[in-house]
């Protein structure tokens, strides 16, 4: 047998050279996140430092260069972008989940779910390369230019629309069938099943796949750069354009030196923050780790 | 008995939720009619063997998809033993269920959470900067490995901890090492699991473009080496339908050569699935 050579000694040499690695990868894997924290915060430490944390919103405007460096408009396009898209997609998403478990029939449920795994698939430039060649025209008809708040929203909406689906679907399907049949069996109609039975049972499932959707409208950046038209205000319409975190970071960060940069990092951070108090949320509100 | 208003919401109901899923159903086929309009006129042999010529305009996506896969390999070489490891020791292999592991577990979530532009900054601080590997293919594909370790872990770790404790006190019984049982036991029964992981994290990777920008870069030459900038082809398609006029019919050409990319991985990540463990145990 080859394996006898390995297989013998009981707590050997090589088991505990083993241990160690193992617990070393484990142990690097997992304070990636306290090093890449550690890491945004310590590059964004400069700015920080010479201008403190309130100037990042009480400055006149964001003119990195002039030493201006107000981040709310860019704030306040993520959240309005983020809002917008959960909005859209939340209802939409739950809604065709419900449709692929109790009203589509099965072939078609099959065939549905893979689409709506399909699109869960196309990788974000895709859908801003089609946001920019399609929607935008179609909305700079309506009112020029076209690249908006609502376009970025549109797109968002579409973007985290199968993921609030396809996590509404999986919590749908946990719903204790001996619940439903108990429902059935009292004579209650499909809709009422779902109204009084299926929803609320669901909803750790569908909060944590609507808290998911958010994360992932909140860091989106390349199909918002692309649609959004990137100016730097609070918008004060839906066809405003408007500048989100992300894009703020992805459009500067090429030739942004010493306190520019600085301030990118800064706006990273809160990125980070945000995301941070999202997985916070997931755990309190849904039913815990929805993020992989 | 159902009141009339009952009726009325159950109807509406029915209906808003057949609309949802025509409104889906519509806006998928949109999509993919649109890509496919536009991106197969460009698609072509030459396309794929020629490199880009005139900012893209021109000439086809060699030198990309050659970046591409180096950064792709970079990544998975450095991913996929870390987070097999990785997974190893949170299944319990090292038999400490600690509160260092649940520690690591939140800790992974997290990461996995991150937005991708916030990768982007991490690489570009820590391997582009602090370890002076300026723009290349090596920072980029390192950036993504910390990107996909997260989603790799998970899926590993689920697959060890669905193999029977039968087989890991069978193999104690014979007197096999620790080393004996992981090389032995777990990882051949945990393959197709790992298959899984390694197809989502590689899908995870190409469709990648916030946290390449300024970790790999925008060079669209042939790369010579590891430390050379290599434009993905994520980059390409947002670099020519934002930044090259009359770049738009390229861009869609590769747009559509990585959405088959990724639907191909889709499929091989499906048929791993089938014969995933978790899925034999439940058979």
């Amino acid at each position: 047998m080859t394996s006898l050579k390995t297989s013998t000694s009981f707590p050997s040499r090589i088991d505990r050279v083993l241990a160690w690695a193992l617990r070393g990868a484990g142990v690097l894997a997992g304070s990636l996140a306290f090093m890449l924290v550690a890491f945004i915060a310590m590059e964004s430490l400069p700015i920080l430092a010479a201008i403190g944390p309130f100037r990042f919103f009480t400055d006149p405007s964001w003119h990195p260069l002039q030493d201006r460096f107000n981040l709310l408009p860019m704030l306040a396009g993520t959240l309005f972008v983020a809002t917008g898209a959960v909005i859209l997609a939340a209802p939409l998403g739950v809604l065709s989940a419900l449709f692929c478990r109790y009203y589509a029939p099965a072939p078609m449920a099959v065939a549905y779910r893979r689409l709506v795994e399909l699109l869960a698939g196309i990788p974000s430039v895709v859908y801003g390369l089609w946001g920019l060649v399609v929607l935008v025209p179609l909305l700079g008809r309506i009112q020029p230019p076209g690249q908006s708040l609502l376009a970025g929203i549109l797109i968002l909406a579409l973007m985290i629309l199968p993921t609030i689906a396809l996590l509404a679907d999986s919590g749908i399907a946990n719903v204790p069938r001996d619940h439903i049949l108990a429902g059935a069996s009292l004579g209650m109609t499909r809709w009422g099943l779902i109204r009084r039975i299926v929803l609320p049972s669901a909803r750790p499932g569908i909060i944590a796949g609507i808290i998911l959707g958010a994360g992932r409208a909140l860091g989106e950046t390349m199909a918002v750069l692309m649609v959004a038209g990137n100016v730097v205000q609070v918008p004060t319409g839906f066809f405003d354009p408007v500048r989100t975190l992300t894009a703020n970071i992805a459009l500067e960060m090429a030739y942004a030196m010493d306190g520019h940069r600085s301030a990118l990092f800064m706006g990273g951070l809160l990125l980070a923050l945000l995301t941070i108090a999202l997985v916070a949320a997931s755990h309190r509100f849904g039913k815990g780790p929805a993020f992989a | 008995m159902m009141s009339t208003s009952g009726r009325v919401s159950s109807v509406l109901a029915g209906f808003l939720i057949r609309a949802s899923a025509v409104i889906v159903t519509g806006l998928f086929l949109w999509i993919l009619f649109d890509l496919l309009r536009q991106g197969l006129g460009g698609l072509s042999w030459e396309f794929l063997l020629a490199d880009p010529v005139n900012a893209g305009r021109e000439g086809g996506i060699r030198s990309i998809w050659v970046s591409t896969l180096l950064i792709l390999s970079v990544c998975m070489a450095t991913a996929v033993p870390l987070g097999v490891a990785a997974a190893a020791y949170l299944a319990g292999f090292t038999r400490e269920e600690s509160n260092l592991a649940q520690l690591l577990r939140r800790s992974l979530e997290v990461l996995a959470a991150m937005p991708s532009i916030v990768f982007g900054l991490f690489g570009n601080a820590l391997f582009s900067k602090l370890f002076g590997m300026g723009f290349s293919i090596l920072s980029g594909g390192l950036t993504l490995a910390c990107m996909v370790l997260p989603i790799l872990i998970r899926v590993v770790e689920e697959e060890f901890r669905a193999v029977p404790s039968e087989f890991r006190m069978g193999a104690a019984a014979l007197g096999l090492s620790r080393a004996g049982m992981l090389f032995r036991v777990l990882l051949p029964l945990a393959l197709p699991g790992i298959t899984v992981g390694l197809a989502l994290g590689v899908g995870r990777a190409l469709a990648e473009t916030a946290a390449l920008i300024f970790t790999s870069g925008y060079v669209d030459r042939m790369p010579g080496s590891l430390f050379d900038s290599g434009r993905s082809l994520s980059i390409h398609i947002f670099d020519l339908s934002m930044n090259v006029p009359g770049g738009d019919t390229n861009a869609y050409a590769s747009a559509l050569v990585l959405v088959g990319l990724l639907l191909i991985i889709n499929g091989i990540t499906a048929m791993a699935m089938g014969k995933r463990f978790t899925g034999r145990k439940r058979a």
